[in-house]
């Protein structure tokens, strides 16, 4: 049997609003992947840190406060730093179309803003996970 | 004319419907029942359930005259930055009309973290205003009269410290306590619910919270000592009748606990307000303002057996649905926003914040926050929706869409208490779990074209990526650190560690109620770090536990 995609969805930083990455979360995981809901409130490290103990192929992270210049990088090179070179980082949230060039920059994968249906999400994870 | 006439007439026009929907299918997706007659509330007592405005059950209003003597509070939710520049922002509001300030603090503000907190990197000054210290709420206040404004603060873990500051910042004024007038949100069962910045677990948390209703019953008896929100969790995905379900029961808790500390219900209801989402869909928003004031009503008097009529009157703040809002042709935001706003004054609502059209993208600019304010005065001046007191009663839909809400909305209570309570609720997740399964399915009929949103997946364009949005540059974060480490320079070091002492001191005894003592700390400039930093020694920190 093909091992299933594993994918860790993440709130990096302060930020509530998870209504998002919980149904993206639930969403993958109809689609067939395995998720892990990291919950609200975790560090950049602690983030690093659960997708090796984890051993995800994909980190899916959701911010809406504004943090996303911050924090998605730090994420991205954290992962690396452990090792994980094969690792799928993407974000979402509401993220002005302007920062998506730097975080793309930065590692990030891709970035899917307000409006995206989880099927896209679904469909560039398959195409892009190593 | 006879239920009888209406019946036969009812029959007469199903079966020329039956003949018309055979040659013209309707659409698909629509409510089940496409008309409303006198049939569908013939067992609706008007007198019991309806009546009138200011009177009980409050379904029509909980004023007498309602908008004919004074409009709404029109209120904008504004902060971002700095105190200075957000300062700049309520002075601009006050001119342009706006009739009472709302206050929107950054993350680090509202989860009790100072600026320089490792933490709080990257959130400073972000989602609103840094506040680390009574010295930023000098700033954020300056040149604007405490005894005159209405403010509503968006703070609720640490909202006995921000209700210190303000309390201390108009003292320095010259107002004294009992002139404030304003509200804090101070709702923390929605925070562990919806919105996510709770700080302590609920048995501290609500502690803090009836310390506040006593402590301004008695010194700050004109503030709102709470709003219990439905907003956020409205937009974490619920329902109309979950919104309304989870957040009475979330006020059936509060006025639980205040009973058990020892407070008379009649002392501390009528200072209870409610914040309400204004969604899409018009007439079943209008149905659940008046459900909603119904249900209430009825808490208040059969459970609680209040006596005061205020506390009887759910006095609502509303806002309308962020969620709402798309980042595509964010223009038609307006129309969007135009309309909820139109469902919450014929809802009846006290005080209104309009969303900006840019919302879905970044904080508003400037001139967006203008058109979300002109479009309360147009509906508010131009409409004549305001004219007439809750002018959608007698509406067959709509009275039969007020019951169903109502009814719905009973269901949930009476599940929600064979759980043993909101609180109980929350800790086992029942109520996120229907947050959840209501947002998902929002999600997957979007997807599934069973709702169209126009603009996303109906009537795309190809656009380009909009411009002048409003952004908060990094160095904010690194100005307000440096404000902070001079402030805690040039106070008296010693004092502060006195008041933290006693403040911890207080935290450990129960029976005390710890207002007077976050003022006195407030007051040595100790920061909302460390005064929240002290609680969490004695409190422990909430963990939350996520069933997907």
């Amino acid at each position: 049997m093909e091992k299933r995609i594993r994918v860790l969805v993440a709130k990096p930083g302060l930020d509530g609003h998870d209504r998002g990455a919980k149904v993206v979360a639930r969403a993958l995981r109809d689609a067939g992947f395995e998720v892990i809901y990291t919950g609200l409130r975790q560090t950049p490290e602690q983030i690093a840190e659960a997708a090796l103990q984890e051993d995800v192929n994909v980190v899916a992270m959701s911010i809406l406060s504004g943090a996303h210049p911050h924090l998605f990088p730090k994420v991205v090179n954290l992962v690396r730093e452990k090792g994980m070179d094969d690792v799928l980082i993407i974000g979402g949230g509401v993220i002005p179309e302007t920062d998506i060039p730097a975080l793309k920059e930065a590692g990030v994968a891709e970035v899917f803003t307000p409006g995206t249906p989880t099927s896209a999400i679904v469909d560039f994870i398959k195409a892009n996970v190593k | 004319m006879s239920n009888e006439k209406i019946q036969a007439g009812l029959e007469k026009y199903n079966a020329s419907v039956e003949k018309a929907i055979s040659r013209f299918p309707e659409r698909p997706h629509l409510p089940e029942q496409r008309l409303y007659t006198p049939l569908d509330i013939k067992d609706t007592d008007y007198a019991d359930e309806i009546g009138f405005p200011g009177m009980y059950p409050y379904t029509r209003g909980v004023q007498p005259t309602m908008y004919r003597g004074r409009f709404w509070t029109m209120r904008m939710y504004a902060g971002f930055s700095t105190a200075a520049e957000s300062n700049k922002r309520y002075r601009y509001l006050i001119e342009s009309g706006a009739t009472g300030l709302s206050c929107a603090f950054d993350l680090p503000t509202q989860i009790g973290y100072d600026s320089d907190d490792a933490i709080s990197e990257g959130e400073v000054g972000k989602v609103g205003v840094a506040i680390d210290s009574l010295a930023d709420m000098e700033v954020l206040f300056d040149k604007i009269d405490l005894g005159k404004v209405s403010t509503s603060m968006t703070i609720n873990a640490p909202a006995s410290v921000l209700l210190a500051m303000y309390i201390a910042v108009a003292e320095k004024q010259g107002v004294p306590a009992d002139q404030l007038k304003g509200t804090i949100q101070n709702d923390i069962l929605k925070e562990y619910a919806a919105r996510g910045t709770y700080i302590f677990p609920p048995r501290p948390s609500m502690r803090l919270i009836t310390n506040i209703f006593e402590y301004c019953s008695k010194n700050v008896p004109k503030w709102n000592t709470i709003s219990i929100s439905g907003y956020h969790i409205r937009e974490a995905g619920s329902t109309a009748s979950q919104e309304i379900a989870f957040t009475i029961a979330d006020g059936i808790a509060y006025c639980e606990a205040a009973i058990k500390a020892g407070l008379h219900i009649d002392d501390f209801a009528g200072r209870l307000s409610f914040f309400w989402n204004a969604h899409n869909n018009v007439l079943e928003e209008v149905a659940k303002f008046r459900a909603s004031r119904r249900v209430w009503a009825k808490v208040m008097k059969e459970r609680f057996h209040a006596e005061k009529p205020k506390s009887m009157m759910l006095r609502v703040h509303t806002q309308t649905a962020g969620s709402m809002l798309t980042a595509q042709q964010p223009n038609n935001n307006i129309v969007r926003v135009a309309l909820q706003t139109a469902a919450a004054v014929m809802g009846g609502t006290q005080s209104l914040h309009t969303n900006s059209r840019d919302e879905a993208l970044a904080l508003p600019t400037e001139e967006s926050v203008m058109i979300a304010l002109r479009t309360q005065q147009i509906v508010a001046y131009e409409s004549g929706l305001a004219d007439v007191i809750d002018p959608l009663a007698g509406s067959y839909y709509v009275e039969a869409l007020t019951n169903k809400i109502e009814k719905e909305a009973w269901e949930y209570i009476n599940k929600i208490d064979e759980i043993g309570g909101a609180v109980a609720a929350i800790e086992k997740g029942y109520i996120q779990k229907e947050i959840q399964d209501s947002a998902y399915k929002w999600q997957m009929d979007v997807e599934s074209g069973a709702k169209t949103i126009v603009g996303v997946n109906k009537f795309q364009v190809e656009e380009e990526p909009p411009k002048g949005l409003l952004k908060v540059d990094a160095s904010v974060g690194v100005a307000q650190c440096e404000r902070l480490h001079a402030m805690k320079a040039k106070r008296d070091n010693d004092a502060v560690k006195a008041a933290l002492a006693d403040l911890k001191a207080a935290c450990q005894d129960e029976n005390e109620n710890l207002m007077p003592h976050i003022l006195k700390a407030v007051h040595t400039y100790a920061t909302l770090g460390e005064i929240c930093g002290v609680m969490r020694e004695v409190f422990g920190e909430y963990e939350a536990h996520v069933n997907l």
